[in-house]
């Protein structure tokens, strides 16, 4: 065993960087112990199978996440400010590129996606929990050891430096020897088998948990999106699962599935990534879109304008994202009749999606729009997913593509896409659920300054990079004009992109303090329907108890609760008599816990090609898995007098909410 | 607050002004300003997909602002107020059929573009081949016709079409020459082919797109469009002046790192498909693996040397 290498050294920001982990490490274990909180973070949150703070603990991992992607691109971005700059050298700054597209999309964007499928959806559709509680936290604590353990990359045994997707032969260990290919893909084996679980568990949630009342076309339409991207991800990700098995088995047992000798056949890995990694797209933006469409029509005081229309383009799209998947390598020389072929597809897929467009407009017209934060980035995500989707048709094309193709116009159009579609998306939802999940509103004035530093710092930043792409540039280069002779005029474009992007890095850092700021100062919202709201989620307690509907909730067809609340203010709506019944509801677990640490060790031996190590990490994963097939006592029930008291406590505090008002 | 948004107001558009001014000097934007047939045919396509695309986003961005502000809720809005119009099938017809005869129209002339590139920009001059290899981390140019190498740059004739067939001694990359037309990627194993020409004497930049490690931003190469008669007189000065590539001089460009430009009398005979095949050509038959040099395949039948491939040497 060879572990001269074990700890990267040499550089002085990774030096600072093992000097804050330890520090944070330290300080979280003293403060644990201080305050004797071990107890508490282990049954409250470690154990936890309450979709709700599985939901807040998706949430904090994004957020660190977005921290540690977006430290990456800042970098990245303070490389390229001056051509020749020798700030970071070529491996380093191949590592940052790799690191900051992998945390991006697979642990920033997934988690924050998840985060909202857990606090939102049992909510909207009157449900207890998810179908399967247990293996939802299986799912998170494997997302969060995948994370944890490519993370650790970069102190432990160097980075992957192959690019986000590592295309073989270069991913291969001819070009890409050590343990940082491998960091790769167990760290997105382990986090993409979680991702998978969760596919599975809202399809059945969505599809056998709604309250008995509500029909599928009674459905919210976050929860349509959420439906719409987890069948995606059933179909998705299994081709990760298997592509990421066959480049380890040509990593560590000597195949030859994709290397360029021995039969090996390195395009097919490349169609194999993007046969997962297109749909990928589409499974984070869909929730954008279904965050949207609760946002404006609550904002307009409006039904939502075409539901039909919005439920069809959303499978349309889930379901078209499968045959576009050629246009990642349009320059592959796929021949033109395939090229052709997947030039049309992917410019349908832009119809479903110009079309809710026009559905959210029309939701506003004829409404009354109130602009509140989550609004705020809608208003931001319009014109940004606009211009970002005209450029992706432009992509489309595939004989103008040769010309964009992974140059700097190319970055441009996936960033905006995916900032100004799927970030602005997410966000408006956090801004959204917020209340309902803490009981608090984040607040306006910090908010706003995020907002608008994000918005500048995203159209300074990108909107250079299109210009650099016509001016030749290309993706992954770490440092231009270096070589004699060839000066492209790209220095100019550069600063000013690398300003935007330190703009966005102020932004978040507002976001930051505006949630620090309002866990203490925050509006408070003791109604439980902080924005009125128009569906059942609204219609509970912030943050909601434990149980969420104390009785199954009554649905008689779209926006249920506004509706409610209509009968309610004329005087029709008829309470029934409340009779309380026992809940049933799962127990909490340290199984899922626990099997991840063990994945966390199969994970770290593989990437170090320690078998021994790897393989008893895998026993000890079966081995969980047998205990947890023999735990019965897995549940219990919520006496009828602990229902009582929490609703009458609840409503004890909206009514004395209401007399202060008054 | 108020005066704060109005100052990020004037320094964003500052900064976009900036940002235009920096943009004045078209020559620079080498896409815009292509140098050949493939160039100009690849630039009437990003013409026609932004003028397109414009016709949608620009009024669907009016239509946005105007439903922002008319439809804000403010005590004195006179504005209607339908909250329960959710459904118009015949806004619905219109904002699902414009995209989709955009999406027609767009695709006519995607189609069109594709098929054509496929085929030598002009029929009346007899092409040339020059074959590329990806080397970590430099460009190698073989000429069969001339039996010459060169690494780093090349020259070619002006009003001649080229047929690049481009291949890559390990890790896959993307060859590029963004005034003279699009890209396609150069693939260990595989060999194929991408028309180019340029119409006028000239440099054009050329690069790497497709990142191949720690050496891929110093994968810039020069292609140098000169008369057939300078081509000539260059290709025999090279042959006579320039040292041959021998099988040793091969395997040392072979190995990882940076090189100069650098030009060669001779290579060893058959080196391309050598490569071709070391790389797991002999797995793939990669003579059908042309892509979108279709045409290609079929030259061959008249004429063997055409296709920049040593056919003898394929036992």
């Amino acid at each position: 065993m060879d572990t001269s290498h074990f700890f990267v050294t040499g550089d002085p920001m990774i030096y600072g960087a093992d000097v804050s982990i330890v520090l944070a490490v330290v300080a979280i274990v003293f403060c644990l112990t201080y305050f004797k909180k071990w107890g508490w973070i282990w049954r409250e949150w470690i154990t936890t199978v309450d979709h709700k703070k599985i939901g807040i603990m998706y949430l904090l991992a994004a957020l660190l996440m977005l921290f540690r992607g977006g430290v990456d691109a800042l970098l990245m971005r303070a490389q390229l400010a001056v051509p020749n700059a020798h700030f970071l050298e070529s491996e380093h700054y191949n590592e940052i590129f790799t690191t900051h597209g992998t945390i991006m999309i697979l642990f920033m964007a997934m988690p924050f996606m998840f985060a909202l499928f857990n606090m939102v959806v049992p909510l909207q559709i009157g449900a207890r929990d998810v179908a399967f509680p247990a293996l939802n936290a299986i799912s998170f604590w494997l997302f969060f050891i995948g994370a944890m353990l490519f993370n650790l990359s970069f102190v432990i045994g160097g980075s992957p430096n192959a690019g986000w997707l590592s295309y073989p032969p270069l991913s291969e260990s001819a070009f890409s020897p050590g343990p940082g290919q491998n960091y790769w893909i167990w760290g997105i084996q382990i986090s993409g088998i979680g991702s998978l679980a969760t596919g599975i568990n809202f399809v059945v949630t969505i599809l056998k948990m709604r309250t008995p009342s509500m029909r599928l076309r009674d459905m919210p339409l976050f929860t349509w999106s959420t439906l719409a991207s987890s069948i995606a991800i059933l179909g998705a990700f299994p081709i990760l699962t298997v592509t990421l098995a066959m480049l380890t088995i040509d990593r560590l047992l000597g195949g030859h599935f994709f290397t360029s000798t021995a039969g090996g056949n390195p395009m097919m890995y490349v169609n194999l990534i993007w046969m997962w990694g297109h749909p990928e797209v589409y499974i984070v933006v869909l929730p954008a879109f279904g965050v949207f469409s609760e946002v404006v029509a609550t904002f307009s005081k409006k039904r939502i304008f075409g539901y039909s229309s919005m439920v069809f383009s959303m499978i349309a799209i889930s379901v078209v994202s499968y045959y576009t998947w050629v246009h990642h390598f349009f320059t592959m020389g796929a021949g033109a009749d395939v090229n052709i072929v997947f030039a049309i597809c992917t410019m349908i897929i832009a119809i479903p999606t110009g079309v809710k467009v026009f559905n959210w407009l029309f939701t506003m017209f004829r409404g009354r729009v109130r602009i509140t934060q989550p609004m705020l980035w809608f208003y931001a995500f319009v014109p940004c997913f606009l211009v970002g989707g005209a450029t992706g048709v432009m992509l489309a094309a595939a004989p103008a593509d040769y010309q964009y193709h992974n140059s700097y116009f190319l970055i441009a159009h996936f960033h905006q896409v995916l900032i100004g579609g799927v970030v602005f998306g997410y966000l408006a939802g956090m801004y959204y659920w917020f209340p309902k999940i803490f009981g608090f509103k984040l607040n306006d004035r910090l908010g706003k300054w995020g907002f608008w530093l994000w918005q500048i710092g995203f159209y300074v930043c990108f909107m250079p990079q299109y210009a650099l792409g016509f001016m030749g540039m290309t993706r992954r280069i770490y440092t231009y004009n270096a070589s004699a002779g060839w000066d492209m005029g790209w220095a100019p474009l550069n600063m000013v992109s690398t300003v935007g992007a330190f703009l966005m890095g102020i932004g978040f850092i507002f976001q930051v303090w505006q949630i620090v700021y309002s866990i203490k100062h925050g509006e408070r919202d003791v109604t439980g329907d902080a924005w009125d709201g128009r569906t059942l989620e609204w219609s509970i307690p912030s943050p909601a108890p434990v149980y969420n509907f104390a009785i199954l909730p009554e649905v008689k067809g779209r926006d249920a609760w506004w509706y409610q609340k209509q009968e309610m203010k004329n005087g029709d709506y008829q309470e029934k008599p409340v009779k309380y019944e026992p809940i049933h509801m799962p127990k909490n677990t340290g199984v899922p816990f626990i099997m991840a640490c063990f994945f966390f060790i199969a994970g770290f031996g593989f990437t170090f090609e320690w078998m021994w190590m790897g393989v008893a990490g895998l026993i000890g994963v079966v081995v969980t898995l047998f205990v947890r097939s023999f735990q019965y006592d897995t549940d219990y029930y919520i006496p009828v007098e602990e229902i009582e008291r929490t609703e009458n406590e609840y409503r004890n505090r909206v009514l004395s909410a209401q007399q202060t008002a008054n | 607050m108020r005066k704060w948004t109005k100052l990020a107001k004037y320094s964003f558009l500052t900064l976009l002004g900036m940002v235009l001014l920096a943009g004045c000097d078209r020559s620079k934007y080498i896409v815009l300003d292509p140098k050949g047939p493939v160039g100009h045919e690849e630039l009437r396509l990003i013409i026609i997909s932004v003028i397109l695309c414009a016709v949608v986003i620009i009024p669907v961005i009016g239509i946005f602002v105007y439903i922002a502000i008319r439809y804000r809720d403010t005590p004195d809005n006179k504005a209607p107020y339908q909250p329960e119009w959710a459904d118009s099938k015949v806004l619905e017809v219109i904002w699902w059929g414009i995209p989709v005869v955009i999406v027609a129209i767009l695709g006519v002339f995607t189609a069109k573009t594709t098929l054509n590139l496929t085929k030598p920009p002009v029929k009346d001059v007899k092409p040339i081949v020059i074959q590329v290899t990806s080397l970590d981390w430099k460009w190698m140019f073989t000429y069969p016709d001339k039996k010459i190498a060169t690494v780093n740059y090349a020259e070619i004739p002006a009003g001649v079409p080229v047929q690049f067939v481009l291949t890559s001694s390990g890790t896959m990359n993307s060859f590029w020459v963004p005034q003279l037309g699009g890209q396609e990627y150069t693939m260990p194993g595989m060999s194929m082919g991408l028309w180019l020409q340029a119409d006028k004497t000239g440099e054009y930049f050329g690069s790497g797109a497709n990142f191949t490690g720690k050496g891929f931003a110093h994968m810039q190469f020069r292609v140098k469009s000169v008369t057939q008669e300078n081509f000539n007189k260059w290709a025999d000065s090279v042959k006579k002046n320039s040292p041959a590539l021998t099988n040793q001089g091969y395997k040392n460009l072979e190995k990882p790192g940076l090189e100069k430009e650098l030009s060669f009398s001779s290579y060893p005979k058959g080196l391309y498909e050598d490569i071709v095949n070391k790389h797991g050509g002999t797995y793939m038959d990669h003579m059908n693996h042309m892509g979108d040099s279709s045409s290609m395949s079929d030259m061959k039948k008249d004429d063997k040397s055409m296709s920049g491939m040593d056919m003898e040497h394929n036992k």
